[in-house]
Protein backbone atom coordinates (compact mmCIF):
# COMPACT_ATOMS: atom_id res chain seq x y z
CA UNK A 1 0.00 0.00 0.00
CA UNK A 2 2.78 2.34 1.04
CA UNK A 3 4.54 1.66 -2.23
CA UNK A 4 1.48 2.35 -4.30
CA UNK A 5 1.01 5.70 -2.57
CA UNK A 6 4.67 6.50 -3.05
CA UNK A 7 4.38 5.60 -6.70
CA UNK A 8 1.36 7.84 -7.16
CA UNK A 9 3.05 10.71 -5.33
CA UNK A 10 6.21 10.40 -7.35
CA UNK A 11 4.49 10.26 -10.72
CA UNK A 12 1.55 12.51 -9.90
CA UNK A 13 2.37 14.98 -12.67
CA UNK A 14 2.72 12.24 -15.22
CA UNK A 15 -0.51 10.62 -14.06
CA UNK A 16 -2.31 13.96 -14.25
CA UNK A 17 -0.98 14.45 -17.75
CA UNK A 18 -2.01 10.95 -18.76
CA UNK A 19 -5.49 11.41 -17.33
CA UNK A 20 -6.07 14.73 -19.09
CA UNK A 21 -4.62 13.38 -22.35
CA UNK A 22 -6.95 10.38 -22.29
CA UNK A 23 -9.83 12.73 -21.60
CA UNK A 24 -8.91 14.87 -24.62
CA UNK A 25 -8.42 11.89 -26.91
CA UNK A 26 -11.69 10.42 -25.68
CA UNK A 27 -13.58 13.58 -26.64
CA UNK A 28 -11.84 13.71 -29.99
CA UNK A 29 -12.46 10.09 -30.95
CA UNK A 30 -16.06 10.30 -29.86
CA UNK A 31 -16.53 13.14 -32.34
CA UNK A 32 -14.96 11.08 -35.12
CA UNK A 33 -17.53 8.38 -34.80
CA UNK A 34 -20.66 10.35 -34.12
CA UNK A 35 -21.99 13.86 -33.82
CA UNK A 36 -19.82 16.62 -32.51
CA UNK A 37 -19.78 16.72 -28.73
CA UNK A 38 -22.69 18.50 -27.18
CA UNK A 39 -20.54 20.26 -24.61
CA UNK A 40 -17.72 21.73 -26.65
CA UNK A 41 -19.11 23.66 -29.52
CA UNK A 42 -19.31 27.28 -30.41
CA UNK A 43 -23.10 27.44 -30.33
CA UNK A 44 -23.00 27.81 -26.55
CA UNK A 45 -24.13 30.98 -24.87
CA UNK A 46 -20.75 32.52 -24.06
CA UNK A 47 -18.90 31.84 -27.30
CA UNK A 48 -22.00 32.62 -29.32
CA UNK A 49 -22.30 36.04 -27.74
CA UNK A 50 -18.62 36.83 -28.23
CA UNK A 51 -18.75 35.79 -31.89
CA UNK A 52 -21.96 37.75 -32.41
CA UNK A 53 -20.37 40.93 -31.02
CA UNK A 54 -17.25 40.45 -33.12
CA UNK A 55 -19.24 39.75 -36.29
CA UNK A 56 -21.44 42.77 -35.56
CA UNK A 57 -18.33 44.92 -35.84
CA UNK A 58 -16.66 43.25 -38.81
CA UNK A 59 -19.79 42.68 -40.90
CA UNK A 60 -19.87 46.34 -41.93
CA UNK A 61 -16.77 45.89 -44.04
CA UNK A 62 -18.46 43.44 -46.41
CA UNK A 63 -21.83 45.12 -46.74
CA UNK A 64 -21.40 46.25 -50.33
CA UNK A 65 -20.40 42.83 -51.60
CA UNK A 66 -23.12 41.15 -49.58
CA UNK A 67 -25.78 43.48 -50.96
CA UNK A 68 -24.65 42.72 -54.49
CA UNK A 69 -24.98 38.98 -53.83
CA UNK A 70 -28.51 39.39 -52.49
CA UNK A 71 -29.56 41.65 -55.38
CA UNK A 72 -28.28 39.08 -57.84
CA UNK A 73 -30.30 36.40 -56.13
CA UNK A 74 -33.37 38.63 -56.18
CA UNK A 75 -32.85 39.20 -59.88
CA UNK A 76 -32.69 35.47 -60.52
CA UNK A 77 -35.84 34.81 -58.51
CA UNK A 78 -37.64 37.76 -60.08
CA UNK A 79 -36.79 36.39 -63.53
CA UNK A 80 -38.18 33.01 -62.56
CA UNK A 81 -41.38 34.57 -61.28
CA UNK A 82 -41.96 36.75 -64.34
CA UNK A 83 -41.44 33.87 -66.71
CA UNK A 84 -43.78 31.51 -64.92
CA UNK A 85 -47.12 31.50 -66.69
CA UNK A 86 -50.37 31.47 -64.68
CA UNK A 87 -49.20 31.57 -61.12
CA UNK A 88 -51.49 29.08 -59.48
CA UNK A 89 -53.16 30.09 -56.24
CA UNK A 90 -52.95 26.48 -55.03
CA UNK A 91 -49.15 26.65 -55.27
CA UNK A 92 -49.13 29.58 -52.86
CA UNK A 93 -51.36 27.91 -50.29
CA UNK A 94 -49.33 27.82 -47.07
CA UNK A 95 -50.98 24.60 -45.87
CA UNK A 96 -49.46 22.76 -48.82
CA UNK A 97 -45.91 23.98 -48.38
CA UNK A 98 -43.23 21.32 -48.08
CA UNK A 99 -40.44 23.60 -46.88
CA UNK A 100 -40.15 26.65 -44.66
CA UNK A 101 -37.19 29.00 -44.57
CA UNK A 102 -35.55 30.96 -41.74
CA UNK A 103 -32.95 33.59 -42.52
CA UNK A 104 -29.78 33.85 -40.47
CA UNK A 105 -26.29 35.30 -40.37
CA UNK A 106 -22.96 33.54 -40.14
CA UNK A 107 -21.14 34.71 -37.01
CA UNK A 108 -18.19 32.32 -37.20
CA UNK A 109 -16.77 30.65 -40.27
CA UNK A 110 -13.90 28.21 -40.69
CA UNK A 111 -12.54 26.40 -43.74
CA UNK A 112 -8.90 25.60 -43.05
CA UNK A 113 -9.29 22.56 -40.82
CA UNK A 114 -10.42 19.04 -41.63
CA UNK A 115 -13.74 19.22 -39.82
CA UNK A 116 -15.08 22.69 -40.33
CA UNK A 117 -18.07 24.10 -38.52
CA UNK A 118 -19.93 27.35 -39.06
CA UNK A 119 -21.87 29.13 -36.32
CA UNK A 120 -25.06 31.04 -37.17
CA UNK A 121 -27.13 33.38 -35.04
CA UNK A 122 -30.32 31.33 -35.12
CA UNK A 123 -31.23 28.72 -32.52
CA UNK A 124 -34.02 26.93 -30.71
CA UNK A 125 -36.06 30.08 -30.21
CA UNK A 126 -36.17 30.54 -33.99
CA UNK A 127 -37.23 26.87 -34.21
CA UNK A 128 -33.95 25.79 -35.78
CA UNK A 129 -33.32 22.12 -34.97
CA UNK A 130 -30.53 19.62 -35.71
CA UNK A 131 -30.52 18.07 -39.20
CA UNK A 132 -32.00 21.03 -41.00
CA UNK A 133 -30.34 22.13 -44.23
CA UNK A 134 -28.50 25.43 -44.58
CA UNK A 135 -28.06 27.16 -47.94
CA UNK A 136 -26.72 30.53 -49.09
CA UNK A 137 -27.91 32.78 -51.95
CA UNK A 138 -25.45 30.95 -54.21
CA UNK A 139 -25.79 27.36 -53.14
CA UNK A 140 -25.41 24.59 -50.62
CA UNK A 141 -23.68 25.22 -47.29
CA UNK A 142 -24.25 22.40 -44.79
CA UNK A 143 -26.43 20.76 -42.17
CA UNK A 144 -27.31 22.03 -38.66
CA UNK A 145 -25.60 19.90 -36.05
CA UNK A 146 -26.02 21.44 -32.60
CA UNK A 147 -28.38 24.13 -31.41
CA UNK A 148 -28.54 26.26 -28.30
CA UNK A 149 -31.18 28.81 -27.37
CA UNK A 150 -29.87 31.55 -29.68
CA UNK A 151 -27.21 29.92 -31.86
CA UNK A 152 -26.55 26.86 -33.98
CA UNK A 153 -23.44 25.16 -35.36
CA UNK A 154 -23.57 23.98 -38.94
CA UNK A 155 -21.51 21.10 -40.28
CA UNK A 156 -20.07 22.67 -43.41
CA UNK A 157 -19.78 20.69 -46.67
CA UNK A 158 -16.07 21.30 -46.05
CA UNK A 159 -16.07 18.61 -43.38
CA UNK A 160 -14.68 15.10 -43.72
CA UNK A 161 -17.77 13.70 -42.01
CA UNK A 162 -20.15 15.37 -44.41
CA UNK A 163 -21.92 13.24 -47.01
CA UNK A 164 -24.77 14.78 -49.00
CA UNK A 165 -26.88 13.35 -51.78
CA UNK A 166 -26.20 15.19 -55.06
CA UNK A 167 -26.92 14.65 -58.73
CA UNK A 168 -25.99 15.78 -62.21
CA UNK A 169 -28.46 18.40 -63.28
CA UNK A 170 -29.06 17.20 -66.84
CA UNK A 171 -28.98 13.40 -66.42
CA UNK A 172 -30.32 12.98 -62.86
CA UNK A 173 -27.64 10.41 -61.96
CA UNK A 174 -26.96 10.73 -58.25
CA UNK A 175 -23.98 10.14 -55.98
CA UNK A 176 -22.67 11.40 -52.66
CA UNK A 177 -20.86 14.63 -52.11
CA UNK A 178 -17.77 14.35 -49.88
CA UNK A 179 -14.72 16.42 -49.08
CA UNK A 180 -11.09 15.27 -49.10
CA UNK A 181 -9.85 18.27 -47.09
CA UNK A 182 -7.42 19.38 -49.80
CA UNK A 183 -8.88 22.65 -51.12
CA UNK A 184 -11.64 24.85 -49.78
CA UNK A 185 -13.20 25.48 -53.20
CA UNK A 186 -13.35 21.83 -54.35
CA UNK A 187 -15.59 19.02 -53.15
CA UNK A 188 -15.82 15.50 -54.55
CA UNK A 189 -18.82 13.72 -56.02
CA UNK A 190 -18.41 9.93 -55.86
CA UNK A 191 -20.47 6.86 -56.85
CA UNK A 192 -21.53 8.10 -60.28
CA UNK A 193 -21.36 5.02 -62.59
CA UNK A 194 -18.83 4.97 -65.38
CA UNK A 195 -21.43 4.78 -68.15
CA UNK A 196 -22.69 8.29 -67.39
CA UNK A 197 -21.36 10.76 -69.96
CA UNK A 198 -19.71 13.77 -68.29
CA UNK A 199 -18.33 17.06 -69.52
CA UNK A 200 -16.33 19.66 -67.69
CA UNK A 201 -18.67 22.48 -66.70
CA UNK A 202 -21.75 20.32 -66.01
CA UNK A 203 -23.81 21.62 -63.09
CA UNK A 204 -24.17 19.59 -59.90
CA UNK A 205 -27.28 20.13 -57.74
CA UNK A 206 -28.71 18.47 -54.65
CA UNK A 207 -30.63 15.26 -55.27
CA UNK A 208 -34.11 14.41 -54.15
CA UNK A 209 -33.00 11.45 -52.05
CA UNK A 210 -32.29 13.48 -48.97
CA UNK A 211 -34.99 14.42 -46.51
CA UNK A 212 -32.97 17.49 -45.53
CA UNK A 213 -32.50 19.54 -48.70
CA UNK A 214 -35.02 20.31 -51.41
CA UNK A 215 -34.09 19.07 -54.87
CA UNK A 216 -32.12 21.23 -57.31
CA UNK A 217 -30.25 23.49 -54.90
CA UNK A 218 -27.13 24.50 -56.88
CA UNK A 219 -23.79 23.16 -55.61
CA UNK A 220 -21.14 23.72 -58.25
CA UNK A 221 -19.75 22.74 -61.65
CA UNK A 222 -17.52 19.85 -62.70
CA UNK A 223 -13.93 20.96 -62.82
CA UNK A 224 -12.36 17.63 -63.75
CA UNK A 225 -13.12 13.95 -63.39
CA UNK A 226 -11.35 10.58 -63.45
CA UNK A 227 -12.07 6.95 -62.56
CA UNK A 228 -11.71 5.76 -58.97
CA UNK A 229 -9.73 2.69 -57.86
CA UNK A 230 -12.42 0.19 -58.81
CA UNK A 231 -12.49 1.63 -62.37
CA UNK A 232 -16.27 1.49 -62.43
CA UNK A 233 -17.21 4.80 -60.84
CA UNK A 234 -16.29 8.39 -61.59
CA UNK A 235 -14.52 10.56 -59.08
CA UNK A 236 -15.59 14.10 -59.88
CA UNK A 237 -14.00 17.31 -58.64
CA UNK A 238 -16.73 19.90 -58.16
CA UNK A 239 -15.87 23.62 -58.03
CA UNK A 240 -18.30 25.22 -55.58
CA UNK A 241 -20.54 28.15 -56.51
CA UNK A 242 -20.23 29.39 -52.94
CA UNK A 243 -17.19 31.34 -51.90
CA UNK A 244 -16.68 29.46 -48.64
CA UNK A 245 -14.28 32.09 -47.36
CA UNK A 246 -16.89 34.82 -47.54
CA UNK A 247 -20.26 33.87 -46.08
CA UNK A 248 -22.79 36.16 -44.48
CA UNK A 249 -26.49 35.62 -45.12
CA UNK A 250 -27.82 32.07 -44.98
CA UNK A 251 -31.20 30.36 -45.17
CA UNK A 252 -32.10 27.50 -42.87
CA UNK A 253 -34.41 25.13 -44.72
CA UNK A 254 -36.87 23.00 -42.82
CA UNK A 255 -38.52 20.07 -44.53
CA UNK A 256 -42.02 19.81 -43.06
CA UNK A 257 -42.41 16.27 -44.35
CA UNK A 258 -39.13 14.98 -42.97
CA UNK A 259 -40.69 13.38 -39.91
CA UNK A 260 -43.18 11.51 -42.04
CA UNK A 261 -40.49 10.33 -44.47
CA UNK A 262 -38.25 9.10 -41.66
CA UNK A 263 -41.09 7.26 -39.94
CA UNK A 264 -42.09 5.56 -43.17
CA UNK A 265 -38.51 4.51 -43.90
CA UNK A 266 -38.08 3.13 -40.41
CA UNK A 267 -41.31 1.20 -40.65
CA UNK A 268 -40.23 -0.32 -43.97
CA UNK A 269 -36.88 -1.31 -42.55
CA UNK A 270 -38.35 -3.01 -39.48
CA UNK A 271 -40.82 -4.91 -41.64
CA UNK A 272 -38.00 -6.44 -43.68
CA UNK B 1 3.18 40.62 -4.94
CA UNK B 2 1.59 37.20 -5.14
CA UNK B 3 -1.86 38.56 -5.99
CA UNK B 4 -0.21 40.73 -8.63
CA UNK B 5 1.19 37.63 -10.27
CA UNK B 6 -2.21 35.95 -10.27
CA UNK B 7 -3.94 38.94 -11.79
CA UNK B 8 -1.37 39.26 -14.56
CA UNK B 9 -1.76 35.62 -15.47
CA UNK B 10 -5.55 35.78 -15.50
CA UNK B 11 -5.52 38.85 -17.74
CA UNK B 12 -3.00 37.17 -20.02
CA UNK B 13 -5.14 34.05 -20.20
CA UNK B 14 -8.30 35.92 -21.20
CA UNK B 15 -6.58 38.26 -23.65
CA UNK B 16 -4.64 35.49 -25.38
CA UNK B 17 -7.77 33.36 -25.82
CA UNK B 18 -9.69 36.34 -27.25
CA UNK B 19 -6.87 37.38 -29.57
CA UNK B 20 -6.46 33.79 -30.73
CA UNK B 21 -10.13 33.24 -31.37
CA UNK B 22 -11.15 36.59 -32.80
CA UNK B 23 -8.06 37.45 -34.82
CA UNK B 24 -5.69 34.59 -35.51
CA UNK B 25 -8.24 31.84 -36.11
CA UNK B 26 -9.62 33.92 -38.95
CA UNK B 27 -6.29 34.67 -40.57
CA UNK B 28 -6.17 31.67 -42.95
CA UNK B 29 -2.92 32.87 -44.49
CA UNK B 30 -2.32 30.95 -47.78
CA UNK B 31 -5.61 29.20 -47.12
CA UNK B 32 -4.62 27.10 -44.15
CA UNK B 33 -2.11 28.83 -41.83
CA UNK B 34 -3.68 29.95 -38.56
CA UNK B 35 -0.92 30.87 -36.11
CA UNK B 36 -1.57 29.79 -32.52
CA UNK B 37 -0.26 32.63 -30.44
CA UNK B 38 -1.89 31.46 -27.22
CA UNK B 39 1.17 29.25 -26.70
CA UNK B 40 2.86 32.42 -25.42
CA UNK B 41 1.01 31.86 -22.16
CA UNK B 42 3.15 28.79 -21.52
CA UNK B 43 6.27 30.67 -22.56
CA UNK B 44 5.57 33.56 -20.19
CA UNK B 45 4.34 31.48 -17.26
CA UNK B 46 6.70 31.68 -14.25
CA UNK B 47 9.30 28.91 -14.11
CA UNK B 48 9.21 27.82 -10.49
CA UNK B 49 5.55 27.14 -9.98
CA UNK B 50 3.55 24.19 -8.87
CA UNK B 51 3.70 21.83 -11.82
CA UNK B 52 0.32 20.16 -11.47
CA UNK B 53 -1.52 23.47 -11.40
CA UNK B 54 0.43 24.54 -14.47
CA UNK B 55 -0.76 21.47 -16.38
CA UNK B 56 -4.31 22.06 -15.15
CA UNK B 57 -4.20 25.68 -16.28
CA UNK B 58 -2.86 24.70 -19.70
CA UNK B 59 -5.69 22.22 -20.02
CA UNK B 60 -8.18 25.01 -19.34
CA UNK B 61 -6.41 27.28 -21.83
CA UNK B 62 -6.48 24.69 -24.59
CA UNK B 63 -10.07 23.81 -23.82
CA UNK B 64 -11.24 27.41 -23.98
CA UNK B 65 -9.67 27.78 -27.42
CA UNK B 66 -11.29 24.49 -28.48
CA UNK B 67 -14.57 25.71 -27.16
CA UNK B 68 -14.56 28.56 -29.65
CA UNK B 69 -13.09 26.83 -32.67
CA UNK B 70 -15.15 23.60 -32.70
CA UNK B 71 -12.03 21.46 -32.62
CA UNK B 72 -13.14 19.09 -29.84
CA UNK B 73 -10.24 18.79 -27.40
CA UNK B 74 -7.33 18.88 -29.83
CA UNK B 75 -5.91 22.21 -28.66
CA UNK B 76 -6.18 21.03 -25.06
CA UNK B 77 -4.30 17.80 -25.82
CA UNK B 78 -1.49 19.64 -27.59
CA UNK B 79 -1.25 22.28 -24.86
CA UNK B 80 -1.03 19.86 -21.92
CA UNK B 81 1.65 17.96 -23.82
CA UNK B 82 3.93 20.98 -23.97
CA UNK B 83 2.97 21.94 -20.42
CA UNK B 84 4.11 18.52 -19.26
CA UNK B 85 7.26 18.59 -21.38
CA UNK B 86 8.21 22.19 -20.52
CA UNK B 87 10.68 21.34 -17.74
CA UNK B 88 12.38 18.80 -20.01
CA UNK B 89 12.62 21.30 -22.86
CA UNK B 90 13.94 23.97 -20.49
CA UNK B 91 16.51 21.58 -19.15
CA UNK B 92 17.57 20.77 -22.68
CA UNK B 93 17.79 24.40 -23.80
CA UNK B 94 19.12 26.21 -20.71
CA UNK B 95 21.27 23.39 -19.38
CA UNK B 96 22.65 23.72 -15.87
CA UNK B 97 21.42 27.32 -15.43
CA UNK B 98 17.90 26.02 -15.10
CA UNK B 99 18.82 24.26 -11.83
CA UNK B 100 19.60 27.54 -10.04
CA UNK B 101 17.15 28.93 -7.59
CA UNK B 102 17.02 32.44 -9.06
CA UNK B 103 16.78 31.35 -12.68
CA UNK B 104 14.82 33.71 -14.90
CA UNK B 105 14.10 33.45 -18.61
CA UNK B 106 14.92 37.13 -19.08
CA UNK B 107 18.49 36.50 -17.92
CA UNK B 108 19.26 33.97 -20.62
CA UNK B 109 20.60 34.70 -24.08
CA UNK B 110 18.36 35.55 -27.01
CA UNK B 111 19.32 32.38 -28.85
CA UNK B 112 18.26 30.26 -25.88
CA UNK B 113 14.93 32.03 -25.58
CA UNK B 114 14.37 31.59 -29.28
CA UNK B 115 15.19 27.88 -29.15
CA UNK B 116 12.92 27.37 -26.14
CA UNK B 117 9.99 29.07 -27.88
CA UNK B 118 10.62 27.24 -31.15
CA UNK B 119 10.66 23.84 -29.44
CA UNK B 120 7.46 24.55 -27.54
CA UNK B 121 5.71 25.59 -30.75
CA UNK B 122 7.02 22.68 -32.81
CA UNK B 123 5.96 20.01 -30.31
CA UNK B 124 2.56 21.65 -29.88
CA UNK B 125 1.90 21.83 -33.61
CA UNK B 126 3.03 18.27 -34.28
CA UNK B 127 0.63 16.94 -31.65
CA UNK B 128 -2.12 19.25 -32.82
CA UNK B 129 -2.03 18.34 -36.50
CA UNK B 130 -1.42 14.64 -35.80
CA UNK B 131 -4.64 14.61 -33.79
CA UNK B 132 -6.54 16.82 -36.19
CA UNK B 133 -5.76 14.78 -39.29
CA UNK B 134 -5.67 11.52 -37.34
CA UNK B 135 -4.24 9.19 -39.93
CA UNK B 136 -0.72 8.06 -40.66
CA UNK B 137 -1.53 7.80 -44.35
CA UNK B 138 -1.32 11.59 -44.42
CA UNK B 139 2.00 11.76 -42.60
CA UNK B 140 3.50 14.21 -45.09
CA UNK B 141 0.47 16.46 -44.84
CA UNK B 142 0.84 16.50 -41.04
CA UNK B 143 4.50 17.51 -41.36
CA UNK B 144 3.76 20.14 -43.97
CA UNK B 145 0.99 21.75 -41.96
CA UNK B 146 2.91 21.52 -38.68
CA UNK B 147 6.08 23.11 -40.06
CA UNK B 148 4.46 25.89 -42.04
CA UNK B 149 2.13 26.85 -39.21
CA UNK B 150 4.99 26.62 -36.69
CA UNK B 151 6.97 29.11 -38.72
CA UNK B 152 4.09 31.59 -38.79
CA UNK B 153 3.40 31.09 -35.07
CA UNK B 154 7.08 31.54 -34.24
CA UNK B 155 7.36 34.82 -36.13
CA UNK B 156 4.24 36.22 -34.48
CA UNK B 157 5.21 34.98 -31.01
CA UNK B 158 8.63 36.64 -31.30
CA UNK B 159 6.95 39.88 -32.35
CA UNK B 160 4.53 39.69 -29.45
CA UNK B 161 7.11 38.74 -26.87
CA UNK B 162 9.41 41.60 -27.88
CA UNK B 163 6.47 43.97 -27.92
CA UNK B 164 5.33 43.05 -24.42
CA UNK B 165 8.70 42.11 -23.00
CA UNK B 166 9.24 42.16 -19.25
CA UNK B 167 11.83 44.80 -18.40
CA UNK B 168 15.15 43.63 -17.08
CA UNK B 169 15.91 44.77 -13.58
Amino acid sequence: MQQIINFILRYKNFLLYLFLMLLCIGFTIQSHSYHQSHFFNSSSWISGNIYETSSGITSYFGLKKENKKLVEENKRLRLLLLNTKNVDSVALDSTQMAYTITTGKVIKNSYSGHRNYITINRGLRDSVKPDMGVITPQGLLGIVENVSEKYATVQSILNEKSSINAKLKHTNHFGSLKWDAKAYNLVQLVDIPRLVPLTVGDTIVTGGMSSIFPENIPIGVIQKFDLDNSKSFWRIQVALFNDMTNLKNVYVVRNLERQEILELQEETETND
Amino acid sequence: MISNHYIINIIRFVLLVLVQVLVFNKLNFLGFINPMVYILFLYWYPVKQHRASFIGLSFLLGLSVDFFSDTMAINAAATITIAYLRPTIMHFVFGINYEFQNFKIQNTTQVQQFAFLALLILVHHLVFFALEIFSFANFLLILKKAFSTSLATLVLCILFSSLFSVKKE
